[in-house]
This record gives C-alpha cells, structure tokens and sequence, in this order.
C-alpha cells in the first residue's frame, strides 16, 4: 500500500494554529483534492506531507511507513508548486533531469527517461528553451515532468493552476486527469476553487480553519454536506434562517402558488446556458437563483418584475 | 526647453566635476610621450606597488566574497536575534572614513593594543602585508553582502524547496539552484569589492608606514611620487590605476543583474 495517512497533525505559525490535530487517509493510486478557503491550512497540511514543513505533534506515513521525521529529500515525493518553481537558470531537459542527476543516475537512463517525460507532457520540441521562454501552462507541466522525473510514491500539487488565466486552466485540468489515468500515481491536489477540486478529484477532503470538515467524493460534498460551512463552500447557497436553499432548487413562477412569496427581480446575469436571477423577496430577503436559459425565457424575466418563490429542497443542519 | 536644461545641467556637471580631472590625468600622462609615461610606471618602485595592489586585493576579494554570500544567505535565509543589528553593521564600512578603520587597526594591533602582543612572537601586522588585507577587507566587505540579499530575496525559496523535494542535499541545493540564481549580483558584487580594494587610500596609508618598495601599493605610490615633485610619475602610475577604473565600469555594465532578474 503506497497511501497516505496523516495522523493528529498540529502545525502552528508564530501562535497562529493551521492545523488542529488533522487526521486523513489518502487512498493508494486515488487523485484528492485538499479544499478550502486560503487560510484554512490546506497548503500547510501539503507542506507537511512533502516535509517541508516539521508538524509539533502526530505523523505523517507514506506507503505504511512513518517518514515524520525525515527531510523532504528523502521522502521519495513529486512537488508542483503555484508559481512553478522553475530553474530558471536551466534548460526544460535540465529542469526535468534534475532529480535523476542529482541521483547521479547513468546519463544513458537519464536520457531516455527526460525523454519519456518530455513526450508524456507535450514538451519535447522545448527541450532546449529557458523556463522564461515558455507559457505559464507549458511551465507547469514542465514541473510536472520535473516531479514525476524521480518516479515519486505521491505527487502533490500546490494551486497548480493558480497563476494561470482561466482558459489554460480548465485545460490543465482536463489533462491532469487524463495524466492521472495513465501514471496513476497517488496525487493531492491543494485548491481553493471548489469547481476544480470537484472537476478534477475522485476525493475532496474540505478544510476550514484548520481542521477537516468533511472527506468524500464530490457529489457527497454537494449533495450531503455534513454542515454549514461544507454547503455555503461547496458550490452557491441561499441562506433563509436556518435553512440553505441551492439556487437551482427555487421555483419560479409568475403567478402565486401555495407555499410561495413574492419576490423582486433585481437583476439577471445571462451566463450562455445559465440565467442568474437575483431576487428580492418581500420579508427584505435576497435570493439567487439558477434558471437554465430556457426556463429564463419561457417566464420572460425582466428587471423590476414580481415573481412568486419557493424553495423546493431544502436543507437543515441540526445545531 | 526645460528637457534640454536638464540634459546640459547633468551633463555639464558630469564634463566638469569628473570627464575633464581624470582627463586632464590622461593628457599630463602623456605629455611628454608614451615612452616617458612607460618608463614611470615600469620602474621596480611602481611595478612593486602595482604587485603588492593586486596582491591585496588576490586576498581581500575572495575573503569578501565567500563572506559576503554566507552572511547574504543567513540575512535572508535565516531568522537570528540581532538580526537587525548585524544587518546595520554590515554597512558600517560604507559609512565611516577610511582614516578611522586604519587607526581603529592601528589601535587594535600597534604597541599596547589588545593585540599588540602578536608583533613580539614574529608575527607582523602592522607596517605589513597582514595589515594592509586586514584594512582592505575592512573597507570593500559589504559590497557582495549588499549586491546579493536582495537577489535572494527576490528569488524567494521556492526553487531550494523544489530542489529539495527532489532529493538533492542541502549542499547540491546550494550549488546547483542558490548560486546560480544570484551568480550576476555575485560577479556584481566582486568588480566593486575588487575597485574599492585597488584604490583604497586612507586605511592602507595609516597602517602600511608606507615603506618605499616594500608596503606601498598603487595609490600610495603616487602620493609618494606626487610629495617628491615627480608629478609626471604620479600621472602615469594614476592612469594605471584609471585604466583600472574604467575596466571596472565596463565590467559593471556588462554584469548589470537587474536586468537578467527581470523576467
């Protein structure tokens, strides 16, 4: 078993705590996304898988084998960091041979190897460039290749696509889990975007303010979420009281139903196949809702219009 | 207009506070031929103190600059009490007269000095080569500390912690990703520390006695020449030491590191 498994792990910053005795397994072979507002020690618990940083109490073990106390060095893990790390002083064939020539490996292996990599993340005609020369997308996969050079037993990503415009993003994204499939190397991913945590990962462990909230695959975040803070940071909420309302859980309709309020159009957002409605309902509550662009133009929605609304699934969370 | 002002004002200044003196240098230098300039700077009195300068500095300037990079690196890298202190004293050289560290030497090591004693077991600070490195590594030290901290500063740790991941020691991180990184304000660092050390003057002169053909260095040696009325010596041993200057600024323009830090 080459998993991961983090035990009662404490961290803290100068009396500032990120972690509060964090336990979680990660599955051998599985793509995890660790999720969570910044600040809420997702990054921290990375750097004490990678060893990086020293936890004050509990363990870290990879592949079954306590490596709490040894360097970072030693721990046989791939990093990717947000903003690339890149050698800049060194060719892309020297920033991804690195790990092997620092391991004095015979040149021919490390040929062939550099080589491989350069193929498996679309670099090979760039060998010879400086990491100045390349994109920010191309850097990342770059250190991609630098990382998965040393056949780590896991890899970690630190915001991988933080630095890049949205566009070159969605892509990466698309291609990591293509990589994944075919390297199946177990893989953490840090994130603060929920939308790429639940594209991407076949896991999410949420965090918040130092502690895990939940850990499960990414409809159960949604579709379950075990509080309040897992469902306002899991995808958009409603907050009416004590209970969340999704935006696409709301009816509405034009004319007044049993159950429903009036409500205020405030302002539409036409996002292609998604309408954003931003309501104002009578008790001076503000409500958004999701309508697909069909339903949007069936009720022909205007700003300054009155509607009538209800939620039809809602949420409770005991105190 | 007021453009035009500025450039003639700036260039005005420049022409007659620095083009026209180190000129003027130049044209006395060889005012009575090439042969004559040659001859004043290739008698054994100035050839040795052009050996004893570049001796000096052979010494003053790798001692600086290994220094320079450790404490650049623990400035930095490293979180110590009197941080803040060291970082202030490290530039003390750049603000106290030369004439003060040559006595401050002098003090230190001359007769009744805390260590005055190590003349009487043969070992020779004053009036001596050990001196005059002493006083010149004094002098030119901050320079590589200054040029390099805010290099690896602006370089960050992200590329060490990179390294490290994947599995080199702590000296391969150092080798292969630190001192690459800041290798242009390293070299930047070196020409500044190697000019101050070819032309200090005031530290050198009070702890050298300034013995004729035996502690005199280049600008000793011309103040030497220009006491004794050998004015066109003291040109001609000058122009070496502004030829010096000049290959300096050439060098400083050409390992300019803002601009390879730029991305």
């Amino acid at each position: 078993m080459s998993g991961i498994a983090v035990i009662d792990v404490t961290k803290g910053f100068n009396g500032f705590t990120a972690l509060h005795g964090v336990s979680v397994a990660i599955p051998d072979g599985s793509l995890t996304a660790l999720l969570g507002p910044s600040g809420s020690g997702k990054s921290t618990l990375l750097r004490v898988i990678a060893g990086l940083e020293q936890p004050e109490t509990g363990q870290v073990l990879l592949g079954g084998e306590d490596v709490t106390s040894k360097p970072a060095r030693a721990r046989g893990v791939g990093m990717v960091f947000q903003h690339y790390a890149a050698f800049k002083h060194m060719t892309v064939w020297d920033n991804v041979a690195f790990g092997l020539t620092v391991r004095k490996r015979p040149r021919a292996e490390i040929k062939q190897r550099v080589h491989e990599l350069l193929e498996l993340v679309q670099l090979e005609g760039l060998a010879k460039r400086y990491p100045a020369q390349l994109s920010g997308g191309q850097r990342q996969r770059m250190a991609l290749a630098r990382a998965l050079a040393v056949e780590p037993q896991v890899l970690l990503l630190d915001e991988p696509f933080g630095a890049l415009d949205a566009r070159v993003r969605k892509e990466l994204r698309a291609w990591l889990r293509r990589l994944h499939e075919e390297v199946h190397v177990t893989t953490i991913i840090v994130t603060h975007d929920q939308e790429e945590a639940m594209e991407v990962a076949g896991q999410v462990v949420l965090l918040n303010e130092g502690r895990i909230e939940q850990v499960g695959a990414p409809r159960e975040l949604y579709e379950s979420p075990a509080n309040e803070s897992v469902m306002s940071f899991v995808g958009p909420v409603n907050r009416l009281g004590q209970t969340f309302v999704r935006p696409h859980d709301v009816d509405v309709r034009l004319e007044p139903d049993v159950g429903s309020s009036e409500a205020m159009v405030e302002r539409l957002v036409h996002l292609g196949f998604e309408v954003r409605v931003e309501l104002l309902r009578d008790d001076g509550q503000h409500l958004l809702v999701q309508l697909t662009r069909e339903d949007a133009e069936q009720l022909e929605l205007e700003q300054g219009q009155i509607v009538y609304v209800r939620p039809c699934r809602e949420t409770v969370f005991k105190p | 207009m007021g453009k035009y002002l500025l450039r003639f004002g700036a260039l005005g200044y420049l022409t007659l506070l620095l083009l026209i003196p180190v000129g003027l240098v130049f044209y006395r230098a060889f005012e009575h031929g090439f042969g004559h300039a040659w001859d004043a700077v290739s008698n054994p009195q100035a050839v040795h103190a052009l050996e004893l300068t570049l001796l000096i500095a052979a010494i003053a300037v790798p001692a600086n600059t290994v220094f320079g990079i450790i404490m650049a690196l623990a400035l930095v890298r490293t979180r110590f009490p009197g941080r803040g202190l060291v970082n202030a004293i490290v530039d003390l050289p750049l603000a106290l007269s030369p004439v003060v560290v040559g006595l401050a030497l002098f003090l230190l090591y001359g007769r009744g000095g805390w260590l005055g004693g190590l003349a009487d077991h043969g070992i020779r600070i004053l009036f001596a080569i050990p001196g005059m490195v002493l006083a010149t590594i004094f002098i030119s030290l901050p320079f590589v500390v200054r040029e390099v901290v805010p290099v690896l500063r602006e370089v960050g740790t992200d590329q060490e912690q990179a390294a490290e991941t994947l599995g080199a020691s702590p000296f391969q991180v150092f080798r292969r990703v630190t001192l690459p990184s800041i290798r242009w304000a390293v070299a930047y660092g070196v020409v500044l520390t190697t000019a101050r050390a070819i032309g200090e003057f005031g530290a050198v002169s009070i702890v050298s006695g300034r013995i004729q053909g035996k502690t005199e260095t280049l600008p000793l040696y011309v103040q030497d020449r220009f006491e004794g009325f050998d004015v066109s010596g003291a040109y001609a041993a000058s122009v070496v030491l502004a030829m010096i200057a000049i290959a300096t600024v050439v060098a400083l323009r050409a390992f300019h590191p803002r601009e390879e830090t730029s991305r």
